[in-house]
Parts: structure tokens; sequence; C-alpha cells
């Protein structure tokens, strides 16, 4: 095991970690408005990853291409699960609000069992087998595609957050959702819309890594605590400390992947949970309202 | 006595128990497994109910104590023949301890409601993938007791043999288990959890020892929790990491306690007998149309509705329409 390798392996998981950043940004965005815990989070991500193995064995549509008509799909979902779900249990318990999440990711992660089957499904794209070198660094073009367009939709976000009416508003009813409703702010509808653009993110992502890993039925609660673990790592409501989290699990899985055993990653990003749960509660119990 | 005879509930108990005593005289093998699948799920539920519904604690990772009880007594009896019950104190010792360390650090580092279940997770799935690799109890290709010979008498110290056996066990854990929920509540413990289930901040204003009573209930529910963890791994005589310590068990464990009603004594037997009910129908259903998952899908219906339409649960909506007298338990 020389440097080149170590570099190599480096690589891999940081792009990989964008991608799993993204994915993240989905749940810390509806945390960090509705403080509503999504934990329908990873069935959303196995529907989208469905989604785009569809539209590609189906109609030959690549994900990259894809990724605007899955987003879109998801938003509508998740617009949809807001308006008509969720928004009746925002002034509920807080474990009330968790076990209903639960119980829409159990019909979804079921539904799509039924619909699908346990076996793993994944595509061959004409990328799937090429790669950039640059010096003694050899990288995967699919994944150095799959990490700058989750950059890319990223920064798009934050475009929207900053820039636009509807993101300066959404940012109001997260900040103070009393005063937002005597300003006249449809309160409600930014609560869907911003659901929705949290489903969308997870479509992208799930579009993005169904270039990387086979999509399987039971992904959905790996995926689910993964977001947790990288939200919680870079602080919940954060955007740039859901791409920070989502790097930093990247890395520890790919390095504990190679230097220990490739079964025993999800143990670390566990104890990495475990850890910051402890040791940074101050970030995570200082967003609580 | 008298006093209790008094209480229609107590006679409604006592008759369900005397039912219940008396089934495998008329029952079969196979109706008798189900009602163990009912008993063992209500005894499960009120382990759970005991953190949940009577402290307020909040978690998601009880897979994790069913896991420890199951291995500890099925390692132990497989590798040294030691006795079930004498394995079942190891096991509930070790439970008691990992609940005292997911205790301490979520409490002192005031890890409250949903992070303090993520953090229960977390301990859960990390136990998982432990035993995935860990040679002594067979890692990830599974445990195996061995069976009682064909004919053999039941032998109660060994816990092996008759299906008839297996449900007076559990049916025995399940009746102490809800009299020992009962005396709980009754105690000042019960009276100061529920001040801590409500108010935490109120409570300890009063001089509650908050931390101390929240470990206790983390304490006796993860004991209580890994007995019944040691019966599962005697009666199903198979053990595997990825299914004994999965979130699907956490989650199963507790829906027929929160489809009940969650801090109720009633709830987890009542809830236990709906969900299992509910699961044998769309199992056989499921079967009968050949298509997988028809069960955890309507698990999850049933849950949303529960929460939409009762999210008290079941069982106090029915005492109220049963008119039995009582104080919402």
């Amino acid at each position: 095991m020389d440097a080149t390798f170590f570099m190599n392996v480096i690589s891999a998981g940081l792009l990989t970690g964008l991608v799993y950043g993204l994915m993240a940004l989905g749940l810390s965005v509806i945390f960090g408005v509705m403080r509503v815990v999504n934990f329908a989070h990873g069935d959303m991500m196995v529907v989208a990853m469905y989604a785009a193995f569809l539209l590609f064995t189906k109609l030959g549509i690549e994900p990259v291409p894809a990724l605007p008509l899955v987003a879109g799909g998801l938003f509508v979902v998740g617009y949809l699960l807001q308006r008509f779900l969720i928004n009746h249990f925002l002034e509920v318990t807080e474990h009330i609000q968790f076990l209903l999440l639960l119980s829409v990711a159990m019909i979804i992660t079921n539904v799509v069992l039924m619909v699908f089957g346990p076996d793993a499904r994944n595509i061959q794209l004409d990328a799937s087998f090429e790669s950039y070198s640059l010096g003694g660094l050899v990288l995967d073009k699919v994944r150095v595609i799959a990490a700058f367009t989750a950059g890319g939709v990223a920064l798009l976000l934050w475009a929207f957050f900053r820039y636009t009416t509807t993101g300066t508003a959404i940012r109001a009813c997260a900040d103070n959702p009393v005063g937002a409703r005597v300003v006249g702010l449809d309160v409600e509808k930014l609560y869907a819309i911003t659901f929705g653009i949290g489903t969308a993110c997870v479509g992208a992502a799930g579009c993005l890594l169904l270039l990387l890993v086979d999509v399987h039925p039971h992904l959905s609660s790996d995926y689910t605590l993964l977001g947790f673990i990288i939200v919680i790592l870079g602080g919940l409501g954060s955007l740039g400390g859901a791409l920070l989290g989502g790097i930093l699990v990247g890395l520890s899985e790919a390095l504990s992947g190679v230097l220990i055993a490739p079964s025993l990653k999800s143990m670390f990003s566990f104890g990495l949970l475990i850890l910051v749960l402890l040791l940074r509660p101050q970030g995570i119990l200082g967003k609580k309202p | 006595m008298s006093a209790l005879f008094q209480d229609r509930r107590a006679v409604l108990l006592l008759g369900l128990l005397a039912i219940l005593a008396l089934a495998p005289l008329a029952a079969g093998d196979y109706l008798l497994s189900i009602l163990i699948t009912v008993l063992l799920q209500a005894y499960l539920g009120m382990s759970w109910n005991v953190m949940m519904g009577f402290a307020g604690q909040f978690s998601l990772g009880h897979a994790l104590y069913v896991g420890l009880g199951a291995y500890a007594g099925g390692a132990l009896f497989v590798h040294y023949g030691t006795p079930p019950w004498i394995g079942a104190i190891a096991g509930m010792a070790v439970s008691a301890a990992v609940g005292a360390v997911i205790g301490t650090l979520g409490f002192r580092f005031k890890v409250m409601g949903v992070y303090f279940a993520l953090l229960t997770i977390a301990f859960a799935e990390f136990t998982r993938v432990l035993f995935d690799h860990w040679g002594w109890v067979g890692a990830s290709s599974g445990l195996f007791l061995p069976p009682a010979p064909n004919n053999s008498p039941d032998n109660l110290w060994l816990l092996r043999g008759s299906t008839t056996m297996f449900y007076y066990v559990i049916l025995g854990m399940t009746a102490a288990a809800f009299w020992f929920s009962r005396a709980l509540l009754m105690r000042r413990i019960g009276y100061y959890w529920q001040a801590i289930r409500e108010d935490q901040d109120a409570a300890d204003a009063l001089g509650i020892d908050v931390f101390r009573n929240k470990m206790i209930a983390v304490l006796i529910s993860a004991a209580m929790t890994s007995l019944g963890g040691v019966f599962l791994a005697f009666f199903n005589n198979n053990l595997y990491p990825e299914s004994i310590f999965s979130m699907h068990r956490s989650i199963e464990l507790m829906l027929g306690t929160i489809i009940g009603g969650i801090g109720t004594l009633f709830g987890p037997i009542l809830g236990a007998v709906v969900l299992t009910a509910l699961g044998e129908l769309l199992t056989e259903l499921g079967a009968h149309i050949g298509i997988d998952g028809v069960k955890q899908i309507a698990y999850g219906i049933c849950l949303m509705l529960i929460l939409v339409l009762k999210p008290g649960g079941l069982w106090p909506w029915l005492r109220k329409l049963l008119r039995l007298e009582g104080d919402g338990r």
C-alpha cells in the first residue's frame, strides 16, 4: 500500500462524500426550517434511485440528464406529503412526529419491495469503465461526474436561499414562524415548498448515487441512518455542514473499507455518530428551539 | 383483595388470565404458537413501555437488549451447557450495563428526544456489526441451539420441550411483567417518572432526582427486554445478528404498545393482539397472492391511522367505551 494508492482511496471517498452531502442537505433543509426529522429520507432516496433506474432501462435516459425529472417528481411528492399530512403534525410531541414519518418510511420501503423485488439492480453506462488519470491519481469518470453535479446542485440551492424571494421567505419562516405569519407569508405553503426542496435534493442525490452503487430496497434504512450521521456530524440545519459531514463520512467509509474490512465500515460511521452526539452536544442542541 | 375485585378491570383481567391458562387444553400447536407470538410481543412492549411510556425516554434501539439477552442465554448454553435461567441473569446484567452506558452518556450529555432515539439506534447498529464479526457467537452465519431429542419430556430448567411448555413460560413472564409494571406505577418511582415525562424541568424544580430516576427506568427496561430475548433464543433455536439486532425488530417491538396506548398498562397487550392478528391475516393473504411486504405496509398504514385518529392509542378509547373505571391506564 503506497502513497498513490491511498491518494486514490482518499479522492474516491471525497467524491462519493459530495453525493452523500447532497443527500444530507435535503434532511438538513427540512429540519432547519420545520424542525421535522424526516425518518423517510432513505426511503425517498431509494425511490429516486429506482426512478432513475427505470428511466435508463425503459427510456434510455442516463441518470445525469434524468436528474431534473426525478428531482421534480420527488419535489411534488414532498410538497403533497407536507401539505396534506405533516402540516397537521407540526404542533404535536416530537416522538409522535417521528413515528409518523416512520410509518411513511415503512409504507414506501415495502411498496418498493413489492414492485421491484429484493434483488439488487445496477446500470452500465459507457462511462462506467472510463477513468481520468492525473499524475499517478486515477479517478473513475462516473464518480467525478457525480461529485461535480452534486456540487452544482448544492450551489444552486445556496443561490436559491440567498437570492430569490421565495428562498428569503423560507428563511424568514425558519427564523420566526409567527413573525412570518404576521407579515403575511403563507407559512403552510412555504413549508410544503421546503419539504419539496428537501426531497428534490434526495431525488438528485439518488440519481447520482445510482452511478456508483447497486440499488436494492433494503438500502433505505441504511441511507436514512447515514443521512442522520452526516447532518449531526456537520450540524443540523447548516448547508455547509451537511456537505462537510458528507465528505467526512465518505472519507471514513473509504478508509475503513481499505484499512480494516468493508463490512465494518458502517460500524465506523455509527461510532462517529455516537462520538459526535456526545462530544458536540452544543452544536446539536444549540439549534433546538 | 376485596378492593381488587370491586374493580371491574381486575375481574376482566383475572378472567382473561384464566382463559389463557386453560387455552392449551383446546388449542392446537399452531394456535399456541400464535398466542406465544402475541404474549412475547406484549411482554417486550411492556418492557419498552417502562422506559418510553412511564418515564418518557424514547428508545428506538430496544433490539439491542433483545439481542444481548438472546446471545448471552444462547451462547452460554451452546458453549458451556449453562441453563437459560442462569444465562438470563448474565444477559440481564450485560443489558443493564449497556443500558447504563447509553443512559449515562445520553442523560449526562443532555442528548434528548429524537437525538436520544438516534443514539439508541446507533448503539444497536454498532452492536449488530460487532456481532456479525464475532466468531465465538457464530458471527454472521448464526448461532444454533441444539434441539431437544424427539419425545423427550419437557425440561423447564433447560427450556427444552414442547410448545405448551414455552406457552406457559411466556404467559408467566407476561403476567409477571404486567404485575411488575402496575407495581412500579403505583409506587413513588412511578409518580416520579410521570412527572419527568410530563415536564422534566418542573420535576427537577420539585426536587426529583431526574438523572437517577431516568437511569432506573432504562436499567429496568433493558433487563426486562433481555429476558424476552432469552426466551426468543430458546424458542426459535437460531440467532442471526442481522435479524435479532435489526432496526425492524426495534420498530415492531414498540408498534404494539403505540397502537394499544403508550404509558397504559393494558395497551401493550391489546396492541399485541391487534398487531399479531393483523400480521397473521396478512401473512396468509400475502402468501396467497404471492407478494412480500404486504404485512409491513399494513403495519405502516395502521401506525399512521393510529397517529392521525387516536394518537393516545386504542386502549384509552376502548376503556371509555367499555365504561371501565380507572385513571387512564
